[in-house]
């Protein structure tokens, strides 16, 4: 039988790129499509997503659901359970393409959602930690189904096959979203199966991810204390959930995040300024077991904008580039020129040193 | 000959490349092809562009012009030849270089001239215009890096971990103060002026071959790091 992602450890290689318009214009997905499909010897045809921001401006106060299913049965379960949490607000199946490059895709739906008064004030729970339980329980509990995307007014289209052509499948040029990232996988080996293409996810975070981190397990044996569970054994899980705990439950900044997830060598620390000495120590000290160690490029995705983050030994390449309103995050440059040849400032991010492009009315930060 | 490379794969423009008769050829509309003139000699080449990794992987006595920036390990294991970027290249540039000579206006990014080494005649050279990022020259065996730290942005010439592993070569910095801490087992003297002749003659082909002005380059204050064979390795990296 087929294992599926998480039943065993599945290491990759991966382009990455993001946009984003800080004036909060629309775009739509055809130009991540071109830039990904620049870095397509990065790939390998085994993984291929998108997440877009901005995209659900009608039902932008709802969370929005997307789920593959095995199967009608998981579907008809999938919607008890939700029906019983929420108020369906809309659903429907999304729309695709049919692409001969995209086989054996499972059935895909999308649901806006928002829960319902009495059973969240029952659970005393706050609204999002209600939403994530939600979807923890139909991608553990649920059998064929699996929500890949479950933030507010943002998408995730993934799946098996190159990016470009997974961007086609969905349609993507027919969304206008604010910010996008793309990732494209090469794993050396995979099951192919569809949940465990990237960006991952969790409400409006998302994360695509370049690299193979050394600290996984170290990571994920911490952040399971807290409630999270890592079924998938991919990098870009346990680096979601580490970034999501401390920005939503510790209430870090994404700064802090930085210097806590990719924290600078002592010897480094040793040299800088009192002030930033004292504080980096401090996060250093507070969250040991969450240092990512290993090659790692990663686009972090939020409402309202965009983080870039390499290793502190920058061992994966990243490159962050502006022109006008608009921001650039790629592995390569190339992928940046191919959408906009003409840029203002293009430049390499140090290893560890965070690049935050936020709209100009302000991220969640 | 000219080669558009605008939607050509990189084995397709590879392959133009190689079975091109001419020894001049403009590579217009690139767009991170990789490979360009591996293992290639007895061309002239320019490139408009971005050139994708591995640019000259190696090269073996070409001359590679790049009027963009280049990425990733221009010059991976390079024999000989010389690629001159007009604008800055990534990581790992000069990347196990043998021979030859890159020249860069601008910046490196990390681990440039990781693992050079020489060996008899074959003795490579890498002129750094601007700033360099960490771990320049990361276990240098052998040849030749001159940093001339031109830039506009205030940041130091180097980043951290210079020279870590160094056992053999030289590397030139021009600045008055080394702005971080260099390995115990690194060298630093200060040279009032550059008395070198060999990074001399090297900063005057630079600056020749960009338009500068030879008096600010020469008639500076360098520091060349050396290994410090008193000081052998016996631990390499600090504790995690």
């Amino acid at each position: 039988m087929l294992l599926k992602e998480g039943q065993f450890r599945n290491p990759s290689g991966c382009a990455v790129t993001g946009v984003i318009d800080r004036s909060g214009k629309g775009m739509s997905g055809e130009g991540m499509i071109r830039a990904i499909s620049v870095m397509r010897d990065r790939s390998n045809g085994l993984g291929g997503g998108f997440a877009g921001y901005g995209i659900y401006p009608h039902y932008k106060d709802f969370y929005a659901f997307h789920l593959f299913y095995d199967e009608k049965t998981a579907q008809s379960d999938t919607e008890t359970f939700l029906k019983r949490h929420f108020e369906i607000v809309y659903s429907s199946e999304i729309q695709t393409r049919k692409i001969s490059a995209v086989k054996d895709e499972p059935l895909i739906f999308r649901y806006f959602l928002a829960p319902l008064p009495q059973k969240l004030a029952n659970s005393h729970l706050d609204e999002r930690e209600y939403v994530a339980r939600c979807v923890n329980r139909i991608n553990a509990e649920i059998v064929g189904a699996y929500v890949f995307s479950c933030g507010k007014d943002m998408g995730i289209f993934k799946g098996v096959g190159y990016p470009e052509d997974i961007g086609r499948f969905y349609r993507l040029e027919e969304y206008e979203g604010y910010a996008w990232t793309c990732h494209g996988r090469y794993p050396t080996n995979t099951p192919g199966w569809w949940g465990g293409a990237h960006p991952f996810g969790l409400l409006d975070f998302s994360v695509v991810h370049n690299g193979e981190i050394s600290s996984y397990d170290a990571n994920r044996r911490y952040i399971e204390m807290f409630g999270y569970k890592c079924t998938l054994q991919t990098d870009t899980e346990v680096i979601t959930y580490i970034i999501d705990y401390l920005v939503r439950k510790m209430g870090l900044t994404l700064e802090e995040v930085a210097h806590v997830i990719a924290a600078s060598f002592w010897s480094t620390i040793a040299e800088k300024d009192a002030e930033s000495r004292e504080q980096e120590t401090l996060l250093r000290r507070m969250f040991p077991s969450l240092l990512v160690t290993g090659p790692f490029s990663i686009i972090l995705g939020y409402t309202g904008g965009l983080m870039a983050l390499g290793d502190r030994l920058k061992l994966r390449s990243m490159v962050c580039a502006e022109k006008g309103d608009k921001a650039y995050i790629a592995s390569e440059e190339s992928a940046i020129r191919m959408i906009e040849p003409d840029l203002d400032r293009v430049w390499t991010p140090a290893g560890g040193e965070p690049v935050i492009f936020e709209l100009y009315k302000g991220g969640r930060g | 000959m000219q080669i558009d490379a605008k939607d050509l794969h990189f084995s397709a423009l590879g392959r133009a490349v190689r079975e091109c008769a001419d020894r001049e050829i403009v590579i217009k509309n690139c767009i991170g092809q990789r490979y360009i003139a591996s293992g290639l000699s007895g061309k002239d080449i320019a490139i408009y562009g971005t050139p994708g990794n591995a640019l000259g992987a190696y090269l073996d006595g070409c001359r590679i012009a790049v009027h963009g920036n280049a990425q990733e390990a221009t010059g991976d294991t390079m024999n000989g030849g010389e690629i001159d970027v007009y604008g800055s290249a990534g990581d790992a540039t000069g990347y196990a270089m043998r021979g030859g000579r890159i020249f860069v206006l601008g910046d490196v990014g990390y681990r440039c001239g990781i693992h050079m080494k020489a060996y008899k005649e074959n003795k490579p050279a890498i002129v750094i215009g601007g700033r360099a990022g960490s771990f320049l020259g990361e276990y240098q065996a052998g040849g030749i890096i001159v940093v001339l730290g031109d830039s506009e942005e205030n940041k130091p010439i180097i980043g951290n971990f210079c020279g870590t592993g160094m056992h053999g070569g030289e590397i030139f910095l021009r600045c008055d103060r080394i702005p971080t801490r260099l390995p115990a087992q690194v060298r630093a003297e200060k040279l009032p002026r550059l008395a070198d002749a060999e990074a001399e003659a090297l900063v005057r082909q630079w600056c020749a071959l960009f338009g500068k002005d030879e008096k600010k380059f020469l008639n500076a204050c360098y520091y060349r790091l050396t290994p410090d064979s008193d000081n052998p390795y016996r631990q390499m990296y600090t504790v995690n």
